[in-house]
């Protein structure tokens, strides 16, 4: 049997079926406002404001965001310059480098990354047609792994 | 000078491998794998004081001069308040390098305060400075305690760290991380060119003279943890 046979069928369906994302490469720089309705991978430079409201942003190795940024979801591996707010989610990977505020549910900093702005934990807004119920805050703090989640919402982990 | 600049650049580079330990606070040995570095939990009664002052308070801002770490933006955000975030160190070694002649430089430290510490007066209910005044020259260093002051709210804390009181060349260098309201773990990662400032109760009392209050808390392997207060 040959590898690609052994893939689900899911995965073998066109991006747009499946609601993939977008890519900026690395070659490519953007100057200007991007509004995307599916998760966008950034390896490139984006100058202006990014908004994918139910989706989320990873800003690549490569990337180098200076922009303000409203996402579902934020994974930075590269540079954000800007304000963020991750409604769900941020995470700062081992040697991105983040300057500016932050707004959201749950943070992930990796030892390593650099980060200067502050940090404000919001609590995320129950989704009215969610079928589990979320988990209640923690009352106090417990000691934490490094890859640990700050925030109010566990759901996912 | 060599070694020192050496030494001074492993700052940067964070944990290393092995890394060169002293024992442990328990006396016993511990063998540690590539890439760990030392870490000891400890009770700290500095840590303790500071929270105290924040008990029944909430939506404080909260400045960590310590750099990103997980534990730290964990511990402060779930008792609600605003976590800041600042890398002074790692700003610190990007501005001076090893030129100590620099840090008397009245344009340099302008420069430096301006990268590290650039915030209106009054803003932070806390800071949490950890070690990083330890490792400057008296001018940079008093203009800093002065910068420290001016952000601070009037009747904020500011936590400090300094290992100790004898003049050495060479210092370790640690990471701090809040366990809980009274317990740290620190963790060393290599050593830093010491300051020729000389760190006892007389010359702190005089380094944060501007400040209503120093405490100091000696704890048994001489390292003195101070709280002042604005």
């Amino acid at each position: 049997m040959s590898s690609m046979s052994s893939m689900p069928v899911g995965r073998m369906e066109p991006e747009s079926s499946r609601g993939g994302s977008a890519t900026i490469g690395k070659a490519v720089k953007i100057a200007g406002q991007i509004f995307s309705r599916e998760d966008l991978y950034v390896d490139g430079d984006v100058e202006g404001t990014i908004e994918l409201m139910d989706h989320k942003l990873t800003v690549g190795p490569n990337g180098k965001v200076h922009a303000g940024v409203k996402a579902r979801e934020v994974v930075a591996l590269g540079a954000i310059q800007g304000n963020v707010e991750a409604s769900e989610r941020i995470e700062i990977r081992k040697d991105a480098k983040l300057v500016g505020d932050i707004k959201t549910a749950r943070i992930v900093i990796e030892d390593g990354a650099y980060f200067k702005g502050s940090i404000d934990i919001v609590k995320s807004e129950p989704k009215v047609a969610a079928s589990q119920p979320r988990p209640q805050p923690a009352a106090a703090p417990v000691p934490a792994p490094m890859a640990a989640v700050a925030g109010v919402s566990d759901a996912k982990r | 000078m060599g070694l020192l600049s050496e030494r001074l650049k492993s700052l940067l580079r964070g944990p290393r491998s092995p890394v060169e330990t002293g024992p442990p606070a328990n006396g016993g040995s511990r063998v540690l794998r590539p890439g760990q570095a030392e870490a000891d939990r400890r009770q700290s009664r500095g840590l303790d004081q500071f929270f105290s002052s924040f008990r029944d308070q909430a939506g404080l801002s909260i400045l960590d001069l310590g750099g990103a770490c997980q534990d730290n933006v964990n511990f402060i955000t779930s008792l609600g308040h605003k976590f800041y975030s600042e890398d002074f160190l790692r700003i610190f070694q990007e501005t001076f390098g090893e030129d100590v002649a620099d840090q008397s430089n009245p344009g340099r430290i302008h420069y430096f305060l301006r990268r590290s510490l650039e915030y209106p007066d009054d803003q932070f209910d806390g800071v949490l400075a950890w070690d990083a005044l330890e490792y400057m020259e008296p001018a940079l260093l008093a203009a800093t305690a002065d910068r420290l002051w001016r952000i601070l709210k009037p009747k904020g804390y500011l936590l400090a760290i300094f290992h100790s009181a004898e003049r050495k060349q060479v210092v370790p260098c640690y990471s701090f991380r809040i366990q809980d309201v009274r317990t740290l773990q620190v963790s060393r990662h290599g050593e830093r060119a010491a300051s020729q400032q000389l760190f006892n109760n007389r010359s702190l009392e005089k380094l944060f003279q501007k400040f209503e209050s120093v405490k100091f808390f000696l704890t048994r392997d001489s390292l003195r943890e101070v709280i002042v207060r604005k």
